[in-house]
């Protein structure tokens, strides 16, 4: 079948088989390798991605659903060569170790910030309960978000 | 690496443009809603449908309203959007309870609401919560519409009454008068976070005053998931607190009752018995929470 999307606001259009997931369709087909593939079931949260204003498990999601519509993954986070503020401040706060959970922390963290820009250290830890990190760093995960939080919106001042 | 088998897709364009998918390609359809349930099951090679007709642009079907003596809800209302809802949980603090519990907020932003009902997995929570509410499925088909009681809905593990050429568009709950005092909750047991329940219990009240600032139950429904209970329902549970004291004494002999009447297996979520005191022990809770919300005590 015929698949035309938006990926990080470039249009894209291929054929491909119907039973395609999007984490494939995205790493293999268009060479995003951000979004990375992990427990394969739903569960660890490593490839969420966002589909048009949510994010979502791209393992349970065929490329073929996302026709017509919008996605965004961890590489359409940083605008005009500037990281996004959460980027940042994982970068500042130590929030990652191996790295494998952090394109799909960051992008659950973009959503909840959005919704909720000024959240509790428990607003963090619950927007996140659907991931996995598994070095188990989420305190310092959970303190990049605040770190975001404190800093977005602030321009200039957020750029490390 | 887990890959579902071949398939073909249709994106349906509207409710009639689907049926008509479904009656064209026949039983070896799959109607595709959020797909966290049947993507899964597709990728382990439990389901293979021949065709899947994809229902996600019919966002007609994402609501939840109220009539003057019903709230509806659509089909394709995600998750998260029935947790968002205030109107639900205005009416039935059940649903948010039940919702807080489902899977993890990324699941929720996709999975559907009729997709998990469909799906029937035996210990799914709003099965439960919509037979405690004594909701009614509205299921369309070829022939027009047709209600069935959400009690009357599951015809076993992973099966309902929806046929092959037909589509569930909406969940009715009845709002009842004012007179009554209504109130509901859900209760979960799980291993961890996001899991699936080792048992779970919830519970609609709605009393009658019965002087002296006491109250009787006037009606109640009590639901049950993950533990054998038939059609999702602690019926005779219900039968023995109609009419009675919303006291404790009647809700911890409710729970008793709601226990020896479960047949709930051993596996690895945990002992038959272990369970059966979980439907003992919870039903007695969520029993006080709905009465304490009915009577404006709890939120």
């Amino acid at each position: 079948m015929k698949l035309t999307l938006t990926v990080n606001g470039t249009e894209y259009s291929r054929t491909i088989e119907p039973r395609l997931l999007l984490i494939h369709f995205l790493r293999d087909e268009l060479g995003l390798t951000g979004s990375h593939w992990g427990c394969d079931t739903s569960n660890c949260g490593a490839c969420v991605v966002w589909l048009d204003e949510t994010p979502v498990k791209s393992c349970t999601v065929l490329a073929a659903m996302t026709d017509g519509r919008r996605v965004t993954t961890v590489e359409g986070l940083a605008r005009g060569g500037v990281l996004d503020p959460v980027q940042q401040g994982f970068a500042a706060c130590h929030g990652l170790q191996c790295g494998f959970c952090t394109p799909g922390m960051m992008m659950t963290a973009r959503w909840l910030l959005d919704r909720n820009p000024d959240p509790t250290a428990a607003d963090v830890r619950e927007a996140i309960s659907g991931q996995i990190c598994r070095c188990t760093g989420y305190e310092n995960i959970v303190r990049s978000v605040l770190w975001a939080a404190a800093h977005d919106g602030s321009d200039g001042d957020a750029r490390l | 690496m887990q890959v579902p088998a071949h398939v073909d897709y249709e994106k349906a364009t509207s409710v009639q443009h689907a049926l008509a998918l479904l009656a064209r390609y026949g039983p070896e359809a799959k109607v595709l809603a959020g797909g966290h349930s049947l993507i899964p099951m597709m990728k382990l090679r439990l389901a293979q449908p021949e065709v899947l007709v994809d229902i996600n642009g019919l966002t007609d079907l994402c609501y939840i309203s109220r009539t003057a003596d019903m709230l509806r809800i659509g089909t394709l209302t995600r998750h998260a959007q029935l947790l968002e809802s205030d109107l639900a949980g205005e009416h039935f603090a059940i649903m948010h309870d039940a919702e807080r519990v489902i899977a993890d907020p990324i699941v929720r932003n996709w999975g559907t609401v009729g997709g998990s009902l469909c799906q029937a997995d035996p210990s799914e929570d709003l099965s439960a919560a919509f037979a405690a509410m004594k909701g009614t499925m509205v299921i369309q088909g070829p022939d027009g519409s047709r209600e069935v009681s959400a009690r009357a809905f599951h015809t076993g593990p992973y099966e309902t009454v929806v046929g092959p050429s037909e589509l569930l568009t909406e969940i009715r709950l009845p709002i009842r008068p004012g007179r009554l005092r209504g109130g509901s909750g859900y209760l979960k047991v799980a291993r961890r976070a996001g899991d699936w329940p080792v048992g779970a219990a919830g519970a609609a009240v709605w009393l009658a005053d019965a002087g002296g600032g006491k109250h009787s139950i006037a009606d109640v429904g009590i639901g049950l998931t993950a533990v054998g209970a038939t059609h999702f329902v602690a019926a005779e549970a219900e039968e023995f607190l109609r009419g009675r004291p919303a006291d404790e004494e009647s809700l911890a002999r409710a729970g008793a009752i709601a226990a020896e009447h479960c047949r709930p297996v051993t596996d690895q979520r945990g002992p038959a018995d272990y369970k059966r005191h979980l439907v003992q022990e919870l039903t007695t809770r969520v029993l006080r929470v709905a009465i304490s919300r009915a009577r404006g005590l709890a939120s």
